[in-house]
């Protein structure tokens, strides 16, 4: 396969360790100019148009195509008013880190990318949904929403166009099924967030009933830049049938934790050894999780997979968020998934039978089989879980999403299992 | 009775949610801010105050991670407990904290100076293992770190 030439879009004004751009710099650097196109020149509908056109894909991790998602918010006049648009920035993925870097990072481009989906559905309110432990990044996201209001690139006729917004920032107070879209919308009412039942949709019944669009910070973040140079540019950086930039993670025992933006569609391989720097000196690749701690163990077999929604589900697995958590052969795969299990478990929202009490017993099981005491029945036990707590048999996606770690070790490390219960003991320690 | 610097938080918060229930949870932590937690006379107050009932807003307060219905101590570690942490340490780091704090997770040490809570993961993982320490962001950490951190905070 042919290289691309780098481009970095998402990441390019990005300093570790340093302040963001304020808004002068982000415009320096080109900033604010999809808006300032969109709304001079641009009706919602064909910047709409434009980003469908574009192939963005949610980064959040179901992948769903975010033209599409925008094109399901009732239009024109008899539109029920008002509408919103939602960053959803409740990162908590286990493993997951990008959105945090983007929001510490580069403010005003969640920003822009917040303006314009708002102007795309025309949306009067729009919220940050930001995670309560992601207290730098609220701080610099406060300070660029004010310096947005002052330039009018928010509040009332921006620009001096007939279009308005008003946006806010909504610190949470901690639980990762905030991050699940219908959630979100009870926990930014006030309520306890448990999911709601679809449909309706929120694009047509959302936040206080009226039609609403979440999307991933990292999503949003990538509209601006389609918007200034266009659909066809924005597909040309990636490497696969999806658009655009995809900024990877990788932690565990690698060389170089961290974050890098790459064509969409690099593969694992060179996610791993090229940028994540390989394992450690003394530890060897046992497998990875491919998009956070809800997708499906992956082994070294996958290593050529390109790092795409389509290529990563063709090999058993899920783009999710496109971090890496990397298994070495030093850490028991059984513990692993305990630990994923447990913390499945805690964070059921306990509104549904299966997820309440199902997660708790998978974890009860691993628990038993880790410590030694693990009867050659468990792994029927466990299989039975992934069926019963697989999609379709609970509200929503968190007791489906425990179940693809689960599901994949049973397959790929089955015979780790087998040891610990043959054994009754941990090989590990 | 909720003071005038809670009431003045709490009203500006109004201004961003057309109704008082969405205000709730923001309420909470701002008395939380002032007062170190939320105890059954706090959410009383704020429930009179928004006009909400008391058994809703408590339903939301014990829902959620970062309101604490018990007090805590002046400064509060969030230890990440999630995959990557794990892998790199978070058991030993734990172990660590609770010997030197002498409590187990979710309590107090007894000169009141730390409580000590498990987190799901911090979104730090490049740095793993972390932890919080009140708002500071501290990874890569290993036991030689965890003395020097914690004589940080009196």
């Amino acid at each position: 396969m042919n290289r691309k030439p780098m481009a970095t879009p998402l990441t390019q004004n990005i300093t570790p360790h340093r302040e963001p751009p304020d808004l002068k710099q982000y415009a320096q650097a080109g900033g604010y100019q999809g808006l300032q196109r969109a709304i001079k020149t641009l009706t919602p509908q064909e910047v709409l148009q434009e980003v469908k056109e574009s192939n963005l894909r949610g980064r959040g991790g179901a992948g769903f195509p975010t033209g599409l998602k925008w094109s399901f918010v009732p239009r024109g006049d008899d539109a029920p008013r008002p509408k919103y648009l939602i960053a959803n920035a409740d990162e908590m993925e286990p493993g997951t880190f990008k959105d945090r870097l983007l929001m510490e990072g580069d403010p005003h481009q969640l920003l822009e990318g917040m303006i314009l989906a708002s102007y795309a559905i025309q949306a009067e309110v729009a919220y940050i949904f930001l995670r309560a432990e992601y207290w730098l990044a609220a701080q610099r996201l406060k300070k660029a929403i004010a310096e947005a209001y002052q330039v009018n690139y928010l509040g009332k006729n921006l620009l001096g166009s007939t279009f308005s917004l008003e946006l806010h920032l909504h610190t949470s107070a901690g639980r990762y099924i905030c991050g699940e879209e219908t959630a979100l919308l009870n926990a930014l009412e006030g309520k306890r967030a448990i999911p709601r039942a679809k449909p309706p949709y929120p694009q047509v019944s959302g936040l206080w009933g009226q039609p609403t669009v979440v999307n991933n910070v990292e999503t949003l973040c990538n509209v601006p830049h389609i918007i200034a140079r266009g659909a066809a540019w924005y597909q040309n950086l990636s490497r696969s049938e999806d658009g655009g930039t995809k900024i990877y993670g990788a932690s565990g025992r690698v060389k170089h934790p961290g974050a890098w933006e790459l064509p969409m569609g690099t593969p694992i391989r060179e996610i791993l050894e090229e940028h994540a720097g390989g394992m450690k000196d003394g530890f060897q690749l046992r497998g990875f999780l491919p998009g956070g701690a809800s997708t499906d163990f992956l082994t070294e077999e996958h290593l050529e997979v390109p790092m795409d929604y389509d290529s990563v589900q063709a090999a058993g697995s899920r783009l999710g968020t496109g971090s890496l958590i990397i298994l070495d052969d030093r850490t028991c795969p059984v513990d692993m998934v305990r630990n994923l299990e447990h913390f499945f478990a805690q964070e059921s929202c306990g509104w549904c039978t299966p997820c309440r009490d199902g997660l708790p017993w998978v974890e009860k099981i691993l628990l038993g089989i880790e410590q030694g005491q693990g009867q050659p029945e468990d792994l029927e036990y466990l299989m039975m879980h992934t069926r019963l707590l697989g999609p379709g048999h609970t509200f929503c996606a968190h007791a489906p999403g425990a179940m693809e770690p689960l599901q994949s070790a049973l397959k790929y490390f089955k015979t780790d299992f087998e040891q610990h219960i043959h054994q009754q003991r941990c090989p590990f320690k | 009775m909720l003071s005038t610097e809670e009431i003045k938080a709490i009203d500006a918060e109004r201004a961003h949610y057309p109704t008082a229930q969405a205000v709730g949870i923001e309420a909470m932590k701002i008395v939380q801010h002032h007062r170190g937690w939320v105890s059954d006379e706090s959410l009383r107050e704020i429930a009179e105050y928004l006009g909400l009932s008391v058994e809703s807003l408590d339903g939301a307060a014990t829902f959620y991670n970062l309101i604490f219905r018990r007090p805590v101590g002046k400064h509060v570690i969030l230890i990440c407990d999630s995959v990557s942490c794990w892998i790199m340490g978070y058991e030993q780091l734990r172990e660590q904290l609770q010997t030197e704090l002498k409590i187990g997770l979710g309590e107090t040490t007894q000169d009141g100076r730390f409580t000590l809570l498990p987190s799901c993961c911090l979104g730090a993982c490049e740095r793993a293992p972390v932890m919080v320490v009140d708002q500071d962001l501290h990874g890569d950490l290993d036991s030689e770190k965890i003395g020097e951190i914690l004589a940080g905070y009196e």
